[in-house]
């Protein structure tokens, strides 16, 4: 299953040619209507979120936006959001608890946005905030990380009762690089870091972090989208079935226990499991 | 080996005097803030607060809880919880047992029952010597079971932090700590729970972006450093220099995301004042 290296899936999962939240919408859902600002100073382009019928259900979805060109990789500022854009998240899944509706994240981001402005307006608070609030919803959740899930950025959209990662997609705690020039103050080392920091989506499942993995077509998912969209909407349409037997404070009570176990019975200090 | 041992010693002796006020050190502290050397003992007096400008500098979890709780009731929560290495980091595992060796403590945060003025609470305490108070698996389940036991015992919880964020060792475990802590503190607070938040100097990264941010009230000592980036992430990024004050607790408080400012030597008179006001837990 594993082709590539875990220094090649990073580079893989970034790939401008990939499938992004835009795509996804696109070819998997029908009526979707955009919704945009937080209501409270502004609007984020790069989280992009509305409601939609999946398969004649109304769903919520809501995923980073990274943008297709220049112009619109700077209006996005490269999928990584700011408060405004959490908090715009905020909103819809309120709104989506409140109406009984899905709600289905795809998470694409290096990472929230380090700036002066998102400081200022409470960057922490605002992924705190959507941690929480995601935590405890009373409706289906579903999360898909197509491509890069980089820190508390990404997990702010990610508190599910599934999570899922398409097969070279990555999932980690910081971009390597940060954690190269963290750990070992020297950022050129990040190849190393992809080794060592298990940011798979087959170590991630191993490690209990993701429910499922999705398989790419051949090359990955930027050579054949449609067969990543068939995946990705079978796996929903499965994932949906299986969350609509539960009742409200079940999914909750279900997503709780999940997030509450990771990090616990871990397997043994310089083993791994199969 | 055996100067491990009376070194040790020395410094147990040295933690009891401290906590008994009856330092008689005659060696002077240089503040990390201003520069300006000062006795130990007139630090010692003012709680680990430079004499001189005011800079409150970190201190550890049982310190701080010991000139917070009443005497005689401190009662530590879940003391044999041990960090774990679930991503067989190089060199970490040996990180931790020096650092358990240096420290006296198995990670980074102390849980606790503790009063404040007779007033019952649950009482978590991030330390920064640990690995600069790094959240692991070991410092999100306390934090988690803390929350937990303090929702069961309908008890108010206090969590004082101090944190550079994630722990890198621990990889996505690391991460995942933020989504099991908010939702524990989450569960709590819609249970009816009152839990107090306290910023210490520097909390940043995702303690910041999870549980520290979500307190029903929000304090912080003075002059603490408070983010998601870190400044010099920031400064990297933007390609400027950030102004003064930038981050820090004063500056929270202006946009709107402190309720107070707590000098070290006020904790008690405030907790016990909210802890009254909230009798029973928050409950009726």
């Amino acid at each position: 299953m594993s082709r590539y290296t875990p220094e090649e899936k990073v580079k893989i999962a970034r790939d401008p040619g990939r499938p992004g939240t835009s795509d996804f919408i696109a070819a998997l859902f029908i009526d979707f209507f955009e919704q945009r600002g937080d209501r409270l100073c502004g609007e984020d382009p790069s989280i992009l979120g509305g409601i939609a019928r999946f398969h004649g259900r109304p769903v919520t979805v809501i995923g980073h936006r990274k943008g297709k060109d220049l112009e619109e990789n700077l209006r996005c500022n490269f999928g990584m959001p700011s408060p405004e854009g959490y908090r715009k998240a905020q909103r819809l899944m309120r709104q989506a608890e409140k109406f009984g509706r899905p709600v289905i994240t795809f998470v694409d981001t290096p990472g929230a946005y380090p700036g002066k402005e998102a400081e200022e307006r409470g960057q922490g608070e605002a992924i705190a905030q959507t941690l929480a609030l995601m935590s405890a919803l009373e409706v289906p959740t579903i999360a898909i990380v197509t491509g890069e899930g980089g820190s508390g950025g990404a997990l702010a959209l990610a508190v599910a009762n599934r999570v899922l990662m398409l097969e070279h997609a990555v999932y980690s705690v910081l971009s390597p690089e940060g954690f190269a020039s963290i750990l070992w103050k020297d950022a050129s080392r990040a190849g190393e870091a992809c080794g060592v920091m298990k940011l798979t989506a087959q170590d991630l499942r191993r490690g209990g972090i993701v429910q499922g993995v999705l398989r790419e077509p051949e090359e990955g998912a930027h050579t054949n989208w449609e067969a990543a969209f068939r995946t990705v909407d079978a796996a929903l349409t499965h994932e949906l079935a299986a969350l609509d037997k539960l009742k409200g404070p079940a999914l909750a009570r279900q997503r709780y226990e999940m997030f509450r176990a990771m990090g616990q019975g871990l397997p043994p200090a310089g083993r791994e499991e199969p | 080996m055996n100067q491990t041992f009376s070194r040790r010693r020395d410094r147990l002796l040295t933690y009891q005097a401290m906590r008994e006020g009856k330092i008689t050190s005659s060696r002077r502290t240089r503040c990390s803030a201003c520069g300006e050397e000062s006795p130990q003992l007139e630090w010692d007096r003012n709680f680990q607060v430079c004499p001189r400008c005011g800079f409150h500098a970190p201190v550890g979890a049982y310190y701080r809880l010991s000139n917070i709780l009443d005497p005689g009731s401190f009662q530590e929560l879940e003391d044999k919880l041990s960090p774990a290495d679930p991503l067989a980091f190089p060199g970490y595992p040996a990180k931790l047992s020096e650092l358990e060796q240096s420290t006296g403590l198995k990670d980074a945060a102390v849980a606790a029952l503790g009063r404040v003025d007779g007033h019952k609470a649950v009482f978590a305490v991030l330390d920064s010597r640990f690995l600069m108070g790094s959240m692991g698996t070991a410092v999100g389940e306390k934090i988690t079971r803390a929350a937990e036991y303090a929702g069961k015992k309908k008890l108010p919880l206090v969590i004082f932090s101090a944190s550079g964020g994630a722990r890198m060792q621990e990889g996505i475990f690391s991460l995942m700590q933020m989504a099991k802590t908010a939702a524990a503190v989450q569960r709590f607070q819609s249970g009816g729970g009152l839990y107090i938040s306290c910023f210490t100097h520097p909390t940043t990264g995702g303690v910041t972006a999870s549980f520290a941010s979500l307190g029903d009230i929000m304090l912080s000592e003075p002059g603490a450093l408070i983010g998601f980036a870190g400044p010099r992430v920031i400064e990297q990024t933007i390609k400027e220099q950030l102004p003064e004050g930038f981050q820090r607790a004063e500056y929270l408080l202006d946009h709107g995301f402190l309720d107070r400012i707590v000098l070290r030597n006020e904790w008690r008179a405030v907790l016990s004042q909210l802890l009254a006001l909230h009798e029973k837990g928050g409950r009726p």
